[in-house]
């Protein structure tokens, strides 16, 4: 795992000019049978940034999101076409191994979904299948980590045998992130993931994604601007399916280039 | 929100006369609604009450039976006659049934008539040496003692101390009552008109003379000085009889040292004779007769005689069947599941295929029997009557019910998790079999024991694979000849004895004791992992 995280370079440098782009997409085009549900979406995501996608519902962001790691096949209506590449790989590639191309991008969903097992057995599945841990103590090492990066260790150290879903949601969420961060992802896709949650949980959220910024390159789906604001470095605005206006999160909020953005940001829509 | 002060003005009128009938209306509906409901529960109970209590009532009977325990002299030269003290042969060619049919002829010396002798041996049944075989046979060393043995009676003795027999009614005796003799015909004569009542009720003539009784009345017997008489003529005062068990005087006794016995139900409608009704009778009085719990019911197999027949051969012959279902049913009905409801393309083809396993669940039973009997039977050439091809014929029968509901309980399985275990890079393949699978595990078992039920009760496919035969062995592998539990209620109430039919019901109580287990093990299941998402 340690291999697949480089160490945290100087992050807060490149607030404003994108770095080299980590997620780079070109024409993005899906359909759910004859609709048309996201428009030649083209956009660069820069590597160890948060990138936030805002718009009203039904505008294609989550539908975006979940192209980035291919859950759209799970879908069998959904059509894909365009080009979306991570680090230079083609992930719509014929010969790319889709469960290798998740592996490497990870998820976290609107609803806390821990599995119904031990929390340990939770953050443990990953590494596991994927054969990342040889030993009990390496996969032991793994678990403590993912769990303390996620910034739950301390309050489930003494109960990693517990059921992870009796833990309130937002400690679920932070589950779910530790759970994803433990098989060593480049990418963390986040699709509302306080939605669900009140607003203190949402707070130590937003804290921990901000912390992991260091590591991970996350893209968040939020329906809150408020949000997008906060741990954001880029903001990107989708309406009915096409990407209206892409850029540093404090010029999307502050002097929107498009009348639409304009109007949703300001409430006047949505 | 702009519409707030127009709602306003047009406010619900709570107030007219309108809306209280209207109000009224809707409560009475309500209350029809409930008095439905609750009719149609009443009438499901009762009728529910009504079959079970007719079944318990009839069936309980046949778990208990009615032995003879008496002392039996096992004479060396009828079980053992070279002396050789050995089991196998003893078992073999040992008489056992001469020597308890001896024994109870010693009990009654007085029986000499042929005829008179077979019926004393009918109130034992064929089996009645049974207990006293085993014991010998275990231990040699008791050739030539005494021995105390349980013997089995008949059915329809054993039916007689049940009550299904006629009711015995003893007055006492108000006059001294003077026999003539101690046996054959003789007379009896009383002090003071004891026979008056029950000639009364006997009269057909209005003579004074005395009365001849036949079969159509209720029998009138005389008990006196240890003995018994069969009144066959009745006077008011005196009366004529047979002596069935001999006196031991011919003195006069006191009056309330004897009685006059009524057998209320008429000779003639009964399948016991007087004279075997007064040594059952006799016997009850010396405390020979013992009700014991019917262990045989359980250990041995079908038979063609009431006190005989067990349902060993049908619950091993149903076990067998219901394994074979199991084995196949199982992981077809699983696989075909997963692959249906996660793995199959969504198109015509599958469209059809779910279609008709839909359809399949709905197909009458011996429509699957005809299938067996045409393909297992005629065209594989699988032997008759066997669990093997019971179990295949069942297995096709139960098999839409556990993909259906194997199918629903995985699409129970919320869909976030399948999502979860994607998203952690999971093929969809270790997504199911890791996480989706377990999690339906309970709802499929569910269904499975509930479709195992189903097969235990099944009867008509087992019919047509010929599974109806009377098979007295045990079946011991799943190509022996076999029958199964239904199908042995359904042939045991087929049959004429009243013996059998206490033990059609109490093997339906068996039937119905696996089915509430096999459906309470699938609630309790249920109850147990279910999961709040």
């Amino acid at each position: 795992m340690d291999a697949m995280v480089q160490p945290a370079t100087s992050a807060g440098a490149s607030q404003t000019a994108p770095a080299k782009a980590k997620v780079v997409a070109r024409d993005v085009n899906v359909y759910y049978g004859d609709k048309h549900a996201l428009k030649n979406v083209s956009v660069d995501v820069p590597d160890r940034s948060v990138m936030a996608f805002i718009g009203p519902s039904g505008c294609g962001k989550s539908t975006f999101l979940r192209c980035i790691n291919r859950m759209n096949d799970t879908i069998p209506i959904a059509r894909v076409t365009g080009k979306i590449e991570i680090d230079d790989l083609d992930i719509y590639d014929k010969s790319l191994d889709v469960v290798q191309l998740r592996a490497r991008v990870g998820m976290v969903f609107q609803k806390p979904n821990p599995f119904p097992k031990s929390i340990y057995e939770n953050v443990a599945y990953g590494p596991r299948i994927h054969g990342i841990a040889r030993t009990k103590a390496e996969l032991d090492e793994i678990v403590a980590s993912s769990l303390q990066r996620a910034g739950l260790w301390d309050e489930v150290k003494d109960r990693l045998g517990d059921s992870g879903t009796g833990l309130s949601g937002g400690q679920q969420q932070r589950l779910c992130i530790a759970r994803a961060i433990a098989v060593g992802p480049e990418v963390i896709l986040m699709d509302e993931p306080c939605s669900a949650l009140d607003p203190i949980a949402t707070a130590r959220i937003e804290e921990l994604i901000d912390e992991l910024r260091q590591n991970f390159t996350i893209i968040i789906v939020t329906h809150s601007m408020q949000q997008a604001a906060r741990v954001s470095q880029r903001t990107a605005f989708f309406h009915l399916g096409v990407l209206v206006e892409e850029g540093p999160t404090e010029t999307i909020f502050t002097t929107p280039s498009d009348r639409r953005t304009q109007d949703y940001i300001t409430g006047r829509f949505g | 929100m702009t519409d707030t002060t127009s709602q306003a003005a047009r406010s619900i009128d709570f107030e007219s006369d309108a809306a209280r009938a209207r109000i009224k209306a809707r409560y009475r509906a309500e209350r029809r609604f409930r008095f439905y409901g609750l009719a149609a529960i009443g009438i499901t109970t009762l009728f529910l009450i009504v079959v079970l209590s007719d079944i318990v009532a009839k069936g309980l009977p046949a778990f208990t039976q009615y032995v003879l325990v008496m002392k039996v002299d096992v004479d060396a030269s009828l079980v053992d006659p070279k002396d050789a003290r050995n089991p196998a042969d003893i078992r073999a060619t040992g008489d056992f049934d001469a020597l308890v049919r001896n024994a109870l002829r010693a009990q009654f010396p007085e029986v000499n008539a042929r005829s008179e002798r077979r019926q004393l041996d009918s109130i034992l049944s064929t089996g009645a040496a049974d207990a006293l075989r085993e014991r010998v046979t275990s231990d040699p060393a008791l050739i030539g003692q005494t021995v105390t043995v349980p013997v089995l009676l008949s059915s329809d003795a054993d039916l007689y101390f049940k009550g299904i027999g006629t009711q015995v009614v003893r007055t006492a005796g108000r006059g001294t009552a003077t026999p003539s003799g101690t046996s054959g015909e003789i007379e009896i004569a009383s002090t003071s008109g004891d026979f008056a009542i029950a000639l009364a009720r006997v009269r057909q003539s209005d003579a004074a003379e005395p009365e001849a009784l036949n079969e159509q009345m209720p029998s009138l017997l005389v008990a006196i000085n240890g003995g018994m008489v069969k009144i066959t003529e009745i006077g008011a005062d005196r009366a004529k009889g047979n002596v069935y068990l001999p006196l031991t005087s011919a003195a006069p006794a006191a009056p309330g040292q004897w009685q006059v016995v009524t057998y209320a139900t008429p000779e003639g409608n009964r399948r016991l004779n007087d004279r075997v009704v007064t040594w059952l009778e006799s016997l009850k009085e010396r405390g020979e007769i013992e009700r014991r719990f019917n262990w045989r019911f359980f250990t041995s197999g079908d038979s063609r005689e009431p006190e005989l027949a067990g349902i060993r051969g049908a619950l091993v012959g149903s076990a067998l069947t219901l394994l074979v279902t199991l084995v196949l049913c199982l992981p077809i009905g699983v696989a075909g599941a997963i692959y249906l409801e996660e793995f199959a393309p969504k198109n015509r083809v599958t469209e059809i295929i779910e279609i008709n396993i839909n359809n399949l669940a709905a197909v009458p039973s011996i429509v699957f029997g005809l299938l067996g009997l045409a393909v297992f039977l005629n065209f594989f050439g699988l032997p008759r009557s066997a669990p093997l091809v019971g179990g295949l014929v069942l297995a096709l029968l139960v098999l839409p019910t556990i993909i259906i509901a194997s199918r629903a309980a995985l699409k129970a399985v919320p869909p976030s998790i399948k999502e979860a275990a994607l998203g952690v890079g999971a093929s969809h393949q270790q997504a199911i079999f890791h996480h989706v699978l377990p999690l339906a595990m309970p709802g499929i078992m569910t269904g499975t024991i509930i479709g195992m039920a189903h097969a235990l009760g099944e009867t008509a496919p087992l019919l047509m694979i010929g599974m109806v035969a009377f098979i007295v062995e045990t079946p011991l592998s799943i190509t022996d000849a076999a029958t199964v539990l239904p199908v042995q209620i359904f042939l045991w109430s087929d049959l004429p004895e009243i013996g059998f039919q206490a033990r059609t019901a109490a093997a339906i109580m068996v039937l119905l004791a696996f089915l509430f287990l096999m459906n309470g093990t699938a609630i309790i299941l249920r109850r147990r992992f279910e999961r709040r998402w």
